[in-house]
């Protein structure tokens, strides 16, 4: 690695994270650690809240950590795997490989409950109803927003400012907000 | 080694990585922001979508040829893409009309390919159909209020319509890799495909006052490596970093 590369992951790095205490950890206490990866676009929750990071696999090679895309051409994919790498290394974790698994596909429907709520009280509102297909013109159905709960809003447009999120305003309070999409 | 399967993953691939440029080139440019921000965010949608069918082309290669010099160092003639891809932005009308005709293809071509005996096909596909539903709402919402709202919103769309209409034939006039990818079974036939496309296409118009062209003579080549002289310029810009830096990398 360059010193380039190295300073690429230094920055990356998640601060104040938890590490291993030995060098041959279990699937669950790699998991654990992972777990503390936060996503790079909101940061209040983490990798697997979100159902990106899909699960450890101990092998007589290494480890396997496979995580799913959010979105083809989501930027904080790249930036995520450079995390979890960053993070092993760090760890001491020598032998794995990480991979990128399309199927199943990533659906909001695996966002946790808790993290739901980080991401109101971030200013986010989270996804209202299942993934399901829209017909045109039509909305998602009442989304309230964050900051005084009024269901009074209206989307601005569903493209935001990541490939996750529609830009919506609140009709009461006047706040523009984001609000995660369903997927 | 299936070459036929290469041949096609190269060109759906190629179309979307080119249709992802065309709409990159939008950035800044959109007629509101947040049209602007929709453009490429769609954009994005298809590059990724483009490096999922090149990662796979390239480990069904195994010749230590990675994504970056397949998008980068090929010439014209190897791209496979349609052509109605390459046409030039020219307006918000024109751009709104062949992203409209590409979603409605896109959707039942990845409705039908999620359950092709290809697995890896059907999950790129299955992965891609989500999204594809996201583009194909926004483009025929756009064509119904540009078709729909005023006179002069709807003689732009119509002869955009009208423009493009000899580019989407291509679509369904298979190249000799997709002829052989149907007899193995691995993708939809064709005549499949035009019929879901012409029910989407008919419903909007309906909906729009946009009249449908009538068929007639279709532009062709861009499946076999005949392009129109917009992708020279287009892979200039496109293909410049790499050029001139081989294998450059973050």
């Amino acid at each position: 690695m360059s010193q380039l590369d190295h300073l690429i992951e230094d920055f990356f790095k998640p601060s104040g994270q938890p590490t291993l205490v030995h060098h041959n950890p279990s699937e669950e206490e790699l998991f654990a650690l992972l777990s503390s990866i936060p996503d790079p676009e909101i940061p209040v929750i983490n990798i697997a809240e979100l159902g990106i990071l899909r699960g450890v696999e101990k092998t007589s090679e290494g480890f396997i950590i496979r995580y799913t895309p959010t979105y083809t051409g989501c930027p904080a994919m790249g930036m995520i795997e450079m995390q979890i790498r960053a993070l092993l290394d760090d760890a001491g974790v020598k032998n794995y490989k990480i991979e990128s698994v399309l199927s199943p596909a990533w659906t909001t429907d695996w966002i946790q409950e808790d993290a739901r709520q980080k991401l109101k009280n971030y200013g986010i509102a989270p996804p209202v109803v299942q993934q399901r297909i829209m017909q045109l013109f039509e909305g998602p159905g009442p989304v309230s927003c964050p900051r005084c709960n009024s269901l009074h809003t209206e989307m601005i447009s569903e493209f935001g400012s990541t490939a996750c999120k529609s830009q919506y305003r609140c009709l009461d309070c006047k706040e523009p907000f984001d609000y995660f999409k369903c997927h | 080694m299936n070459e036929a399967l290469i041949k096609y993953l190269l060109s759906l691939g190629d179309t979307s990585l080119i249709l992802g440029q065309r709409l990159g080139e939008w950035c800044g440019h959109g007629p509101v922001l947040e049209q602007d921000i929709a453009m490429t965010n769609i954009s994005l949608d298809y590059i990724g979508r483009a490096r999922l069918f090149y990662q796979y082309v390239c480990e069904l290669q195994n010749d230590g040829q990675n994504e970056d010099q397949i998008a980068f160092m090929r010439e014209e003639e190897d791209y496979l893409n349609l052509l109605l891809a390459e046409y030039p932005n020219k307006d918000f009308a024109y751009t709104i009309a062949r992203q409209f005709f590409l979603d409605s293809y896109f959707v039942p071509l990845f409705e039908k390919l999620s359950s092709s005996s290809d697995e890896r096909l059907s999950q790129i596909a299955a992965k891609s159909l989500k999204e594809s539903h996201y583009h194909f709402r926004w483009s025929s919402e756009w064509m119904v209020r540009l078709g729909d709202g005023t006179e002069e919103s709807n003689r732009r769309i119509q002869e955009a319509v009208q423009h493009l209409w000899e580019y989407t034939g291509e679509m369904f006039q298979y190249a000799s890799y997709e002829n052989d990818l149907t007899q193995q079974s691995l993708i939809p036939a064709a005549e499949i495909l035009k019929e879901a496309w012409a029910f989407h296409i008919q419903r909007v118009f309906s909906e729009s006052r946009i009249n449908r062209p009538s068929d007639g003579w279709w532009q062709t080549g861009g499946k076999s490596g005949r392009h129109t002289e917009h992708l020279g310029y287009i892979l200039s810009d496109m293909q410049y970093m790499q050029r001139v830096h081989p294998g450059l990398d973050w």
